[in-house]
């Protein structure tokens, strides 16, 4: 990290930028966030108990893990695909294929939201095809699915890219003259020099996955039980002016967030171990 | 490698063809007369201000606590980095009920508010607040590599030369910094433009006051208006377009610049 020497006090301003920056944290974050937990535990605990764990709410967050999760996974293998594609072959136009997976991230989640709707809804131009052989994929866990795969996207590749391309070729060179095959070369000298940035990327696909409210809010249909993942779930309680009861179930996505930002700091940490990161 | 070529193709490259497909459906007129409606025009002005605003508070962030992370050592600065970083890993809706529980109605502030005839939930100002909360770290993130990158050496130089503190930020400090603000500046903006689930839930949708670009899509889509709905789309997806564009120029001049030094330092 540099390697002069950091005395505090010789430069000028620590006091004054940590004020500030202490001051608009506790402001901005801090206390914002304190007031849903806050709230939170000042709910009868009977109360709490009863929201959290009644069949709707029990299968919101089931359905956003088990959307999550699957939608990660597939963003997982994709995007190591993608990641090398981009990374190892120089084909023309790969500049231009670059930029567009940053599309996703840039992309306002309301525009691919109605996007994706219109695409596979029943009668749209992915949908029709779909629905003709047997796929419902508008309002159903499909949907979703797809949703959260298109958002999640860029966060594999992009963690996966400096690695990959960070790779010392000696190492798969050595294998090589060693007799390895080329699936061997990557499960035991590629794969484990990327995984600690791979499962970073997933992670952080994971997290934006549980969270994800504009793009799914249109394809989903928002069906209780059947299609309402938590953020949904919670945008309906407010909407019903049941700001208790949507503070309930924030409060268990909340912990389960702060749970996945230590875990993925954990893994950048672990990647940054490796020498990966310049 | 095909295969992931038409797995990109059909995943990226087709939603943005759709955008303009359904905008255009009913021909140009109906395009323009959709996106300039007086509507979509205040949606547009109250993008515009949330944009600019939450921009100018996190670059302040950004510089400061850039300043503060990069410069200095002290303990905690991880628990530091790690509170910095919770907004990018809450959920939208939570980030935006997090503002109503202070400041709406029956929050901590809201008798205070009512009293004062100050509305913030269902206002503008709780929008500004919502996207703030949610782009917060975007600005650090990239200032705080860049200026550690740096080091302190030049900073203490000037400082030896009798320098100010504004004076070696302003001189040293900020140009070695300017792409890393820069691109942390063009991801925050893009990222607040589009905004849709925390200013959902903080703005109350009334149209024509409250509404940014993306919940005036939301509407006009809810009510079938799915023409109007993609030429308002369209607006910001070219502006998403544009923010590619520049993330890539930053990114492509910050490469050259680290070539040409590299090949200085190697003369």
């Amino acid at each position: 990290m540099g390697g002069s020497r950091k005395r505090r006090g010789s430069l000028p301003g620590f006091p004054f930028t940590m004020g500030v920056t202490l001051a608009m944290l506790a402001l901005v974050v801090v206390i914002p966030v304190s007031a849903l937990f806050l709230k939170a535990v000042s709910m009868a605990p009977g109360a709490f108990r009863d929201t959290v764990t009644s069949p709707r709410v029990l299968a919101s967050y089931g359905l956003s893990l088990r959307t999550a999760l699957t939608a990660a996974a597939i963003d997982a293998v994709f995007g190591l695909v993608v990641a090398w594609v981009l990374v190892r072959y120089p084909f023309p136009g790969r500049r231009l294929v670059d930029a567009l997976v940053d599309l996703p991230l840039a992309l306002p989640t309301a525009v691919a939201g109605i996007v994706l709707t219109t695409l596979y809804a029943p009668s749209g131009w992915l949908g029709r095809p779909m629905a003709a052989a047997g796929v419902t994929v508008a309002f159903a866990p499909l949907g979703i699915i797809l949703a959260l795969v298109f958002v999640g996207l860029p966060f594999v590749v992009r963690t996966l890219q400096p690695v990959l391309e960070g790779l010392d070729p000696e190492a798969e060179e050595a294998a090589a003259s060693l007799g390895a095959g080329r699936w061997q070369t990557f499960t035991r000298v590629i794969f484990p020099a990327i995984l600690p940035a791979w499962l970073t990327g997933l992670a952080l696909a994971l997290a934006r996955g549980l969270g994800e409210y504009g793009s799914v809010v249109f394809i989903a249909g928002n069906m209780p039980m059947k299609t309402e993942i938590a953020p949904l779930l919670i945008m309906a309680k407010l909407e019903q002016y049941d700001t208790v009861g949507a503070t309930a179930v924030a409060s268990v996505l909340l912990i389960l967030s702060l749970a996945l930002l230590l875990t993925i700091n954990g893994l950048q940490r672990w990647t940054a171990s490796r020498g990966a990161a310049v | 490698m095909a295969f992931a070529l038409l797995f990109l193709v059909v995943v990226i490259a087709i939603p943005v063809a759709v955008v303009f497909i359904e905008a255009l459906r009913h021909g140009t007129a109906a395009y323009w007369a959709a996106v300039s409606e007086s509507e979509s025009l205040s949606a547009l002005r109250l993008t515009a201000l949330v944009t600019v605003s939450a921009v100018a508070v996190n670059l302040l962030f950004g510089l400061a606590a850039g300043w503060a992370i990069a410069k200095f050592a002290f303990p905690f600065k991880n628990v530091l980095l790690t509170v910095i970083d919770i907004p990018l890993a809450v959920s939208p809706v939570v980030s935006g009920l997090i503002f109503v529980l202070v400041f709406g109605r029956q929050g901590w502030l809201g008798p205070w508010l009512s009293d004062h005839g100050l509305k913030v939930i269902f206002a503008a100002p709780g929008i500004i607040l919502a996207t703030v909360f949610v782009t917060f770290p975007m600005i650090v993130r990239e200032v705080v590599p860049v200026l550690e990158a740096a080091g302190t050496d030049e900073e203490e130089a000037a400082m030896l030369l009798g320098a100010s503190g504004w004076q070696i930020f302003w001189k040293v400090t900020l140009p070695n910094a300017k792409w890393g603000v820069l691109y942390g500046v063009i991801l925050c903006g893009a990222r607040a433009m589009g905004e849709f689930g925390a200013v959902s839930v903080v703005s109350g949708h009334v149209r024509g006051q409250t509404n940014t670009l993306p919940l005036h899509v939301e509407i006009l889509y809810n009510e079938y208006h799915f023409q109007a709905a993609f030429a308002v789309a369209s607006i910001l997806t070219l502006l998403a377009l544009a923010t590619i564009v520049a993330k890539k120029a930053v990114e492509w001049r910050a490469e050259r610049r680290l070539l040409a030094g590299c090949r200085e330092t190697a003369s």
